[in-house]
């Protein structure tokens, strides 16, 4: 990021390649609209960009980057939460159901273990939905924990608060977790 | 260790992010306690469950999109540019200035000498009494037709 600072163009594309793929996946965990999360990931970009002249290393570039995103994604959720449609249970059923990612499941010729394929697609939506259904700060501080492998005290920081705070917030999620994902934990225990 | 106290540290030895002293600690509390015992199970079920998920890529178009969008920022200025104006302003505002500074400097002596004329006109008795200008020779008239000259 300081050679970014220094003018070095190059320097951002590297930084742009390296970290676009974390920061989509992010932020499309968090906002569950893949068009939405590129969006922004490439509204992170463009303020580290306008801000790298004013960049001072008095944190990880991680933290700062994750920090942005959080802030970003944070902002949309609240902004669309009551816009958000519910998926009829009438729809067709999808690979994918999520926003941006719609797939009409058409694979009984292409696919010979379709149930075996359905089975692992409902384990993964349950997933997905367990996470979405967490509180928003909860939500970003498990991806951020588990994803991100950042440690606490940059996850602290990125959510502005104590690192006291943040491990009694990451407690309650995975509790949530734990109750919401019941079926497939105790499976997992087997 | 109380149950409680294990509250904030599951996660961390789950992580493997305890000192060794409290990792000893936590692991002598889950060598006699059944509920927390179960519940690091369970929290490292869902750790697992959460590995499942896929990671996606960004779309073909994210670049470009990208590169476009960091085109159409304006061109950044640096502080001081605020004050630099375009160059026709600059121009106009140089020659502005030269043409003050000439006006301003420029010798102002004729009116001076106007202003001092004035009383020596305006008193006309010692203009009458001045004896220079009456040895100064007389006017020729205009109308004489040539026959104010004695000596021809």
């Amino acid at each position: 990021m300081l050679d970014v600072k220094a003018g070095d163009e190059q320097s951002f594309t590297l930084l742009l390649h390296r970290y676009r793929t974390p920061l989509v996946n992010f932020l499309y965990r968090m906002v569950r609209n893949r068009e939405q999360a590129e969006d922004l990931a490439q509204e992170v970009f463009l303020r580290v960009y306008k801000a790298r002249e004013d960049y001072v290393p008095s944190a990880k570039f991680t933290t700062w980057l994750f920090r942005i995103a959080t802030n970003l994604a944070l902002n949309s959720v609240r902004d669309t939460r009551y816009q958000r449609m519910e998926i009829s249970l009438d729809a067709p059923v999808t690979v994918d159901a999520e926003e941006g990612e719609e797939k009409t499941l058409d694979v009984a010729e292409k696919n010979p273990n379709i149930e075996q394929h359905l089975v692992e697609e409902t384990r993964k939506k349950m997933i997905r939905h367990a996470i979405e259904k967490l509180p928003e700060k909860q939500r970003a501080a498990v991806l951020l924990h588990k994803y991100q492998e950042l440690d606490y005290a940059e996850i602290s920081k990125i959510l502005q608060c104590s690192e006291s705070a943040l491990k009694s917030l990451l407690f309650r999620a995975y509790e949530t977790l734990r109750v919401e994902l019941a079926p497939l934990v105790a499976q997992h225990g087997k | 260790m109380s149950c409680s106290r294990m509250e904030n540290k599951i996660l961390g030895y789950l992580d493997g992010r305890l000192k060794e002293s409290e990792r000893l600690e936590v692991e002598k509390h889950l060598a006699t306690c059944a509920a927390c015992r179960l519940r690091v199970n369970e929290f490292r079920a869902v750790s697992s469950l959460l590995d499942e998920l896929p990671v996606i890529e960004p779309s073909p178009a994210f670049d470009l999109r990208m590169h476009a969008r960091l085109a159409a920022l304006p061109a950044r200025q640096s502080w001081w540019a605020w004050f630099m104006p375009a160059p026709r302003v600059a121009i106009a505002a140089a020659m502005l200035l030269l043409a003050t500074v000439w006006v301003g400097t420029r010798p102002n002596n004729p009116p001076q000498i106007a202003q001092e004329d004035i009383p020596v006109l305006e008193n006309l008795d010692v203009l009458s009494n001045f004896d220079v200008l009456t040895e100064l020779p007389q006017p020729v008239q205009a109308d004489d037709g040539g026959q104010s000259n004695p000596q021809m």
